[in-house]
């Protein structure tokens, strides 16, 4: 029977028939599936690190953004410090405040709910939300691919940080090097664009320039400064404005 | 960092991701919506990772030493090139480390 339904959908169930809203709830479990696989070098790596076992697992369940997770054990490996890690966690997940701010409007939701989607609330589950054209197919790919990259996330940190406590040197298994990897990964995706290929060249300079005179840590504060200061100067198009001459 | 420490680190950074991810979500859209506050989260994004790469694969303490590392870094953008997906490209990146030491170099 043709027609919108009389009642709201999401709360009769009558969106599992929804195509729009399967296709949302595929897409969001195999991008759960392919995230949470990689809890398990996020596992390893932070026990090599040097985090413990529960550590490891409370950064997977309470921080749970996988950038500002990386970048954590990252700092605490290179034996960097305490404000140097939480600096660099906390200014990696400053676009999680962006997308909590793009998806809000599209979740309307109150409560414990909506302290529930703010955690869930990350690259992974933003990217299937907006994705989508239908508002029941958003709100299903979000707490659908949230959930599940949740659930799989931390399932495979507490593998992989099994695994890596017995592993032994790490160096022999290569994980230093992917570390290096994951991180690359995790860039990758987001250098399309001419201007962040800029800002990625001027990191690089003044990380290689900077390590070898200040603490381990504040090399990445300091590329982290000069993307604020690219950002905040740069025009966003030329030919606006007076000033022809400058 | 003592255990102490590290827990106490472990919170605060958790305290501050779930304040941040909380903040998007009370505070009104248009605060964020500025084209200048999207490109630079955008591009503070990109340099923290790219510096990471950088520490992680060039440094060791406060030296910068070329060693089996590199050509695994090397091994992980061709497989990002060819659209391998996250968890082929960390595996393959320790395996060409692991596979040099095991060798004799780096």
């Amino acid at each position: 029977m043709p027609g919108r339904p009389w009642f709201p959908t999401g709360v009769t169930g009558a969106e599992g028939r929804d195509p729009a809203v399967r296709s949302a709830v595929r897409q969001g479990v195999s991008v759960a599936v392919a995230t949470g696989l990689y809890g398990v070098s996020f596992g390893a790596l932070s026990v090599v690190a040097g985090v413990s076992v529960p550590q490891t697992m409370a950064l997977s369940l309470l921080l749970f953004s996988g950038g500002s997770q990386f970048a954590l054990i990252g700092v605490v490996a290179a034996g960097g410090s305490p404000v140097a890690a939480v600096a660099t966690s906390t200014l990696l997940g400053v676009r999680n405040a962006l997308y909590g701010a793009v998806v809000a409007p599209l979740l309307g939701v109150r409560g414990w709910r909506r302290l529930a989607a703010a955690h869930l609330t990350i690259d992974e589950s933003t990217a299937v939300a907006v994705g989508q054209r239908e508002p029941a197919a958003t709100r299903a790919g979000f707490w659908v691919t949230g959930a599940g990259v949740f659930v799989l996330w931390n399932a495979f940190t507490l593998l992989g940080a099994l695994a890596g406590d017995a592993l032994g040197d790490p160096r022999a298994w290569g994980l230093d090097a992917a570390a290096g990897a994951a991180f690359l990964a995790l860039v990758w995706p987001r250098l399309a664009a001419r201007r962040a290929q800029v800002v990625a060249a001027l990191a690089v300079a003044v990380t290689a320039a900077l390590i070898p005179v200040v603490p381990a840590g504040v090399p990445v504060l300091a590329a982290a400064a000069v993307a604020i200061v690219a950002g905040l100067v740069a025009t966003p198009r030329a030919g606006a404005g007076t000033g022809a001459a400058a | 960092m003592t255990t102490t420490v590290l827990w106490a680190t472990v919170l605060v950074a958790s305290l501050l991701s779930l304040a941040l991810k909380l903040a998007g979500h009370l505070i009104p859209q248009h605060w964020l919506a500025t084209e200048r506050v999207q490109r630079t989260s955008t591009l503070v994004t990109v340099a923290l990772l790219v510096s990471l790469v950088v520490v992680q694969t060039f440094a060791d303490g406060q030296a910068l030493v070329v060693d089996a590392r590199v050509p695994a870094l090397a091994v992980a953008a061709i497989a990002l090139a060819l659209r391998a997906p996250f968890i082929v490209v960390v595996l393959l990146a320790a395996a060409t480390a692991a596979g040099l030491r095991a060798l004799g170099w780096g």
